[in-house]
């Protein structure tokens, strides 16, 4: 029974990421066509997205390299962009955490803003899911959105510079993540770390390395804790 | 051109951290219980992250050098408006989808 429940998550993760191909697809080109263009060969271009998944942190790299910066201030941007993951891995490991050590290093591997993102948004719907239910929704999740990332970076490669870009596709992103945001505002905690995060980041946008987004997500995380802890207190009187 | 050391040093050592960063929590506290304080803060994750990804690239899109753009205000307004409405993910994508491909018809 077991394996059945796990496997009716893995496909229930499967047909709740066919979604972000929306979005994956897009973006995997665009990286294609960028990087090629920027110099990278085939194999260079698909190894990135390989070995970082990562399309912020690729697009922060590539920019940065094509700009002759030293290599030590590329890889501390690219990884302060993806600092954020050290944030969805925490999040994560109260659900995952007493997985098999490979799984975890698969699902780490994976962990990117769609999987976090749409895994997070169905524990805290289900929250009775066990352990291997989790796995398995988690891995059905990032079968549309992993490998078909390695996919479109190879597609973008090889089309180059036939893909318009005034298809307004690059609001893909944004799109897909408001979409998944707003349903998860669901106590007031939840709205004051959403908006406290957003007005942190517009305000210290203009820091460099990305560090409007680390400010504005620990700045909202800790406005969340408190307003928990405020609303509890309020009910408790 | 972009050197071909470099580049490899790039790919494998943004590879290296990026694995890093996402193990970091799931590989070495695993099932170990973590402090209330801590969850507490874990539980505002999703909606204090993701905010602060998206809010300056809806208020300044890079495909507008910058400039904040009408169709794609009212594409966010209008997905936020129906996901937070209807609790439904993709009722909400597909808002905003829409408004995207109304006004690159209408306003170009």
């Amino acid at each position: 029974m077991a394996g059945a429940s796990a496997m009716s998550s893995y496909r229930r993760g499967l047909r709740d990421g066919l979604p972000f191909l929306l979005m994956v697809f897009p973006f995997g080109m665009l990286w294609g066509v960028v990087a090629t263009e920027a110099g990278l060969t085939l194999t260079e271009t698909v190894s990135f997205s390989v070995v970082v998944i990562a399309g912020a942190a690729q697009f922060t790299a590539l920019q940065l390299m094509s700009e002759n910066a030293p290599t030590a201030v590329v890889l501390a941007s690219a990884l302060a962009v993806n600092l954020r993951m050290a944030m969805y891995s925490a999040s994560l490991t109260p659900h995952l955490g007493p997985a098999r050590l490979w799984q975890r290093m698969l699902i780490s591997y994976f962990l990117v803003d769609q999987t976090y993102a749409g895994t997070i948004l169905e524990f805290e719907k289900r929250p009775h899911l066990t352990l291997a239910e989790k796995t398995a929704y988690f891995f059905g999740l990032a079968t549309p959105v992993c490998p078909p990332w390695y996919l479109t970076t190879l597609l973008g490669a090889w089309l180059g510079a036939a893909i318009p870009t005034e298809l307004g596709l690059d609001f893909a992103v944004p799109i897909a993540f408001l979409a998944m945001i707003a349903p998860m505002l669901r106590t007031p905690a939840h709205k004051v770390a959403a908006v406290t995060a957003t007005v942190l980041a517009l305000g210290f946008a203009w820091l460099p390395y990305n560090f409007g987004l680390i400010f504005g997500g620990v700045g909202g995380m800790m406005a969340g804790a408190r307003a928990e802890l405020y609303f509890e207190a309020k009910r408790a009187r | 051109m972009i050197d071909r050391t470099t580049l490899w040093i790039v790919i494998l050592g943004l590879g290296f951290g990026s694995f890093a960063l996402r193990f970091v929590f799931l590989g070495f506290i695993g099932n170990r219980p973590l402090p209330d304080w801590l969850l507490r803060h874990l539980r505002y994750t999703a909606v204090a992250v993701l905010p602060a990804l998206i809010a300056p690239l809806v208020l300044w899109p890079t495909a507008t050098d910058g400039q904040p753009d009408l169709t794609r205000l009212l594409a966010a307004a209008v997905t936020f408006g129906v996901g937070y409405a209807s609790k439904n993910v993709i009722a909400a994508m597909i808002s905003g989808a829409l408004v995207m491909i109304a006004g690159g018809y209408l306003l170009i």
